[in-house]
């Protein structure tokens, strides 16, 4: 009850803060003091610890299951795990919103004491367009979804959360992608800043630069939970569906790779300030509509947690308002400096780095069609229509080989004027790879061609930068981690779908399955009881192609609160291959539905993502751009 | 009559414009033979041809209706005026079941007969796919 109070009144004081620093900061800038006012300071701090005040009296309420709270009523449950009360908090829309202020103001407030070498008026500018941002999402809390509404009379149970976000991955899933997602709009206010103190230079790419590695980071990791956890957790047996709800996390990560390339030269070369500005206030921008997709209930998935029309036009609204100040301030106040740009050559860094970033808008246009295009038409023509994977495949794979080459020579690049050295070594390496992939692509597919050039692209860039990490004197090592493990990623990913085989069969127990000298066997099921559900533990027996046996025990749970039921796959998995088994019932217990995978080199796909957050996070501490 | 480098630059914006028009075209044509369009099982019954192309069926599964053995499940989604069998083979979602919503994916054989690719899967119980809402006619 209490906590109900204390959260919300410190909302209520979080708004009026703002409204505060906004004024006090306005203030602050027509003064003539070199520093930045010590209150703006103290009052953005005071912020951040009233809005993590009402967090934390959130996850009190949580824990406590004070069902007075009508978000805690509606999803929590006095029998789930303690874990899941907790993770419950943000598991909501009411409580992701909470976080998603949160992250805002922690990020203005870090912003603040880490730019104190800027200057002043770039970085009041930095906090007002940031406050505009809080202020929306104060009133946007506030006004539509309040977490902390009463209900009375009290009810004695809550509903439950949703069994199948009651998963580790899950629990830490939106915190970290959150601060990649909304890390970004302190790329979008400083940008906006920059922009209107004519501050868009080296000095201002180097800054920045750190704040677009922070969120890529964290987007990269955040996304990649998220797929870890559909792959066990849903049972398709896939990381990757190109669900829209997917695709909008994609979208900004897209763009935010393209950034952090282009930055590096308008940090080198203080060329192409417009492009970046414009790269920024996208960034944002997708991260905004990804929220109104999601949350206005337009796109139906797991993250819409309620449909309510009021939310959906608020930030429609919102974000509208965000779009039209950002452009006219761009257009406004935008001065192209024209000092450096004439001496642009084709064979340079900063073309393949253009190259890169094109690529990454056509991505970009291909994943923004075919999330937005299905939703267009039912507006205009009430037809519906879904667009599904062969699309996105059909037009992203083979423009991989291009983009891989580019690559694979992109970095051996100088600036301004270059030549491709070590000819030959190059050409030794791409022979090398070619001749690779055709000895292990030959027997796989009936594509040959196709999938020998794909591979072999993807073993270039995989040779270059191995090469680069172990023979040659590493001259930019977090730049070839990340495009190593970037190369890792695709040839396992490529390497998973050509290999991946699928059984499915309804099966009853005590049967057994066999196919090409494989053999399903179905023992027997248990029967566990746990606090918030039931389980049926199966136990299976297979043998592959070589004799060897494996046990695997899916589970299919059926929880109580809500009444839901759901499969819990069992993975066996080794370096070289996961072995995927999932079961469901299909009707009364005789028949059991089974899909077993296997799938290779499942572990490699998160070990290279990881390592490309890495290579990220090692450009982050590196203390001195080397030449 | 130009200079080399507004040449240059023209020849640039060229390649750009090019590019752009090639990509806007790839894509609306891929989208064209990509595209899934959902029908219900009176949508069906209406068709005066038969579309050889993959579509998705969304309705109620019929109570008593779900038959399953080794290699199949059958089962008939209704919308409450007109009905289609479905024969399927693949994995089912946890949420199937009989008198709950379904969208399944794949082909016609005839007007009465689908064979599904694909049945897809639902996250919660009270949810409902907004085309399933709208082919039931109810809300």
């Amino acid at each position: 009850m209490l906590a109900n109070q204390i959260g919300y009144y410190s909302l209520i004081l979080g708004l009026l803060l703002s409204v505060l620093l906004c004024g006090v900061s306005i203030k602050d800038l027509n003064s003539s003091n070199k520093q930045i006012n010590q209150n703006v300071l103290s009052l953005s701090f005071l912020q951040l610890v009233f809005v993590i005040v009402s967090f934390l009296s959130l996850i009190l309420s949580f824990i406590n299951s004070d069902f007075s709270n009508e978000t805690v009523f509606n999803n929590s449950h006095t029998t789930k795990p303690l874990f899941y009360k907790i993770s419950g908090t943000w598991g909501n829309h009411e409580g992701s919103l909470l976080l998603w202020l949160l992250v805002l103001t922690l990020f203005i407030f870090l912003f603040l004491i880490k730019s104190r070498e800027q200057p002043k008026k770039y970085r009041i500018l930095t906090l007002l367009f940031q406050q505009i941002i809080i202020i929306g999402f104060f009133l946007f809390v506030l006004m539509t979804s309040n977490p902390f509404n009463y209900l009375f009379p009290i009810p004695t149970e809550g509903l439950g959360l949703n069994p199948i976000l009651q998963d580790p991955a899950l629990a830490i899933h939106p915190p970290i992608l959150y601060l990649g997602y909304v890390g970004t709009s302190i790329i979008f206010s400083s940008s906006l800043a920059a922009v209107t103190q004519n501050y868009v230079s080296k000095k201002w790419g180097k800054h920045i630069k750190k704040w677009v590695l922070v969120s890529w980071i964290f987007l990269t990791i955040g996304i990649m939970l998220g797929s870890i956890w559909a792959y066990y957790e849903l049972g398709w047996g896939g990381f990757w569906f190109w669900d829209p709800v997917e695709n909008v996390s994609l979208m900004p990560w897209l763009i935010l790779t393209a950034l952090l390339h282009c930055i590096i030269v308008l940090e080198r070369r203080a060329a192409l300030t417009s492009w970046v500005v414009i790269l920024s206030i996208t960034t944002f921008t997708l991260s905004m509509c990804g929220t109104f997709l999601v949350r206005s209930g337009i796109l139906n998935s797991v993250h819409t947690f309620a449909n309510d029309p009021a939310r959906g036009i608020f930030i429609l609204i919102f974000l509208f308002i965000l779009i039209v100040l950002s452009l006219g301030i761009f257009f406004l106040f935008h001065k192209e400096s024209n000092k450096n740009s004439s001496n642009f050559l084709w064979l340079s860094r900063e073309t393949s780095i253009l190259i890169n970033n094109w690529f990454m808008m056509y991505f970009l246009s291909v994943v923004l069609i075919g999330t937005v295009y299905p939703i267009f038409l039912d507006v205009i023509s009430s037809e519906k229509i879904s667009v599904g994977p062969p699309f996105y495949h059909k037009l992203i794979v083979p423009f991989l080989i291009p983009f891989l080459f580019f690559m694979s020579l992109g970095p051996r690049l100088k600036w301004i004027k270059s030549k491709i050295e070590n000819k030959n070594s190059l050409i030794i390496t791409f022979i090398i790879s070619i001749m690779l992939t055709f000895f292990i692509v030959q027997n796989l597919t009936n594509d040959l061609l196709f999938y020998t050039i794909l591979v072999s692209s993807a073993f270039f860039l995989f040779f270059t930068t191995l090469k680069e990490l172990f023979i040659k004197k590493i001259n930019n090592i977090s730049q070839t981690v990340a495009h190593f493990g970037f190369s890792l990623l695709i040839l396992s990913i490529l390497f998973n779908s050509i290999l991946s085989s699928e059984i499915i069969t309804n099966i009853k127990i005590g049967e057994k399955y066999t196919y090409n000298k494989s053999e399903i066997f179905f023992k027997n099921i248990k029967e566990r009881k746990e606090s918030n559900f039931n389980s049926i533990i199966a136990y299976f027996e297979i043998k592959d192609e070589n004799g060897k046996t494996v046990e695997l025990k899916p589970e299919i749970r059926i929880y109580n609160q809500p009444v839901i039921i759901t499969s819990e796959a069992d993975i066996k998995t080794t370096l070289l291959e996961d072995k995927f088994l999932v079961m469901n019932l299909v009707k009364g217990k005789e028949y059991f539905n089974i899909r077993y995978q296997v799938k290779p080199f499942m572990i490699w796909i998160w070990i290279s993502v990881l390592l490309l957050s890495l290579g990220g996070l090692m450009s982050l501490f590196k203390k001195k751009y080397e030449k | 009559m130009y200079g080399k480098k507004v040449k240059l630059r023209f020849v640039f914006l060229g390649l750009i414009l090019a590019s752009v028009i090639l990509i806007v075209f790839l894509i609306l044509q891929s989208l064209k033979e990509n595209v899934v369009y959902f029908q219900s099982p009176s949508e069906i019954k209406s068709l005066i041809e038969l579309d050889k192309k993959k579509i998705r069926v969304g309705g109620m599964v019929k109570e008593q209706s779900v038959f399953i053995n080794s290699n199949e499940v059958n089962f008939i989604i209704t919308d409450f005026k007109n009905e289609v069998n479905v024969i399927y083979s693949g994995a089912v979602p946890n949420l199937f079941a009989e008198g709950k919503g379904v969208v399944a994916e794949g082909f016609l054989k005839d007007k009465n007969y689908f064979l599904a690719t694909k049945i897809l899967a639902k996250h919660d119980e009270n949810y409902m796919p907004p085309e399933v809402k709208e082919a039931i006619g109810g809300n």
